[in-house]
């Protein structure tokens, strides 16, 4: 019996059919691709028809009878952004679900002509909603991607370690921006104060280039620390970095500087008054 | 309007401000230290600031010429406990108070006072 109100509802009748198809149309040889793709296809089958037996209006994909649908498509697209694939490759998944469903659609109602444009309409424009929020998806969740890798960088970046008693350091490692050095300022500030240490090391050992942004930066990290009170040496200037310093003009008159962290600490165990003999 | 108390502990002044700075207040304080020290003759002033949490350009220009004013009548100014937000807060407006003295609490800023006193007297 043919379903005159949903030529899509009628095109579903076969599930497997559909799936068959859509799998050809996508062109994939390797059995075992084949095999995870079926699965994912299978999924969205199913849940197409059942959004359609909950009524969906199948020209917007919006309202609850879409929920199952919408779900299974983000979990899809998440998966594959967590993969690494394109958003091109993801939508064109999504979109080879077309021919299928034409096809379907022209064996169930290849006599009537309006009524099988009616069913493509119907069946492009939902399959063209499907792969816009496939689209959308995908794109959130590369961006939330990349927001948690950015935090996490942030957090692993700026570690505030105790050299001594009234000594700590950071080891900056990365380029330094605005952000950067922001966050190292905060946090190496509030160990000062929670640890009552006079002095701060900041080695940038790490950090690849020096430009007058990058010292202006530290500049202001090393004035925020000697507003409170304590002193900060900054150690880990390479040769090079050196002469850009130079020649770029910029003055770091008034702030002790030192080649490496060795060097750093020595001067700052003198100026908190420890000495350190070897025994042998 | 509230005025800062400023108590003498032997030949230091200490100031501890615990309200948020009005310009008013900031004006007030500063003759008040003025007139302090010209009459006590002390030679440190400690201005604690471990309570502040706020802080505008006024107020850190307050800072600076305390320190310029103590420094004129001959005594030396320590800044202590100043809150890394409010460092952040100065050094974002542009102001390093050049040429004050910070310390991290009271009990550094009082050896500090001490050093240079001691200082003075094997100069002078």
């Amino acid at each position: 019996m043919i379903d005159q109100d949903n030529p899509l509802k009628d095109a579903l009748r076969d599930p497997g059919a559909v799936v068959a198809g859509w799998l050809d149309e996508l062109g994939v040889a390797d059995p075992a691709q084949r095999r995870a793709l079926q699965t994912e296809a299978g999924e969205l089958v199913r849940s197409l028809a059942e959004g359609l037996d909950r009524g969906g209006d199948a020209s917007r994909l919006a309202g609850p009878a879409w929920d199952g649908l919408r779900e299974t498509l983000e979990s899809l697209s998440r998966s594959r952004a967590a993969k690494g694939e394109t958003a091109g490759d993801t939508s064109q998944f999504v979109l080879a679900l077309k021919r299928p469903l034409f096809d379907a659609l022209q064996r169930s109602r290849g006599d009537h002509p309006e009524r099988l444009m009616a069913g493509i309409w119907a069946a492009s424009q939902l399959v063209d909603r499907l792969a816009q929020h496939t689209a959308t998806t995908f794109q959130k969740s590369r961006e939330d991607i990349i927001r948690r890798q950015q935090d996490d960088l942030l957090e692993l970046s700026t570690p505030v370690v105790k050299l001594w008693e009234g000594v700590l350091a950071v080891p900056m490692i990365g380029v330094l921006d605005s952000n950067r050095t922001q966050i190292v300022m905060e946090t190496l500030l509030q160990s000062i104060v929670d640890s009552g240490s006079g002095l701060a090391i900041i080695d940038i050992t790490g950090v690849p280039t020096v430009d007058t942004l990058v010292a202006q930066h530290l500049l202001k990290t090393v004035t925020a620390i000697r507003l409170m009170g304590a002193d900060c040496i900054i150690s880990g200037i390479r040769p090079q970095i050196a002469q850009t310093i130079v020649h770029l003009g910029i003055d770091l008159q008034g702030i002790t500087t030192k080649a490496t962290l060795a060097d750093a600490l020595s001067v700052a165990l003198q100026k908190t008054g420890w000495r350190i003999s070897r025994e042998k | 309007m509230d005025r800062i108390p400023i108590l003498r502990m032997g030949e230091t002044l200490l100031v501890t401000i615990q309200v948020d700075m009005q310009d008013q207040t900031a004006l007030a304080l500063q003759d008040d230290l003025a007139e302090k020290i010209a009459k006590t003759g002390a030679s440190g002033v400690m201005i604690d600031i471990s309570a502040l949490e706020i802080v505008d350009s006024f107020v850190g220009r307050m800072l600076s010429s305390i320190s310029g004013i103590a420094g004129i009548l001959s005594a030396t100014t320590v800044v202590v406990g100043m809150q890394p937000a409010v460092a952040i807060t100065l050094v974002e407006l542009g102001l390093s108070l050049e040429g004050v003295k910070t310390a991290l609490d009271v009990e550094r800023g009082m050896a500090m006072l001490a050093a240079v006193r001691a200082e003075h007297r094997h100069g002078g």
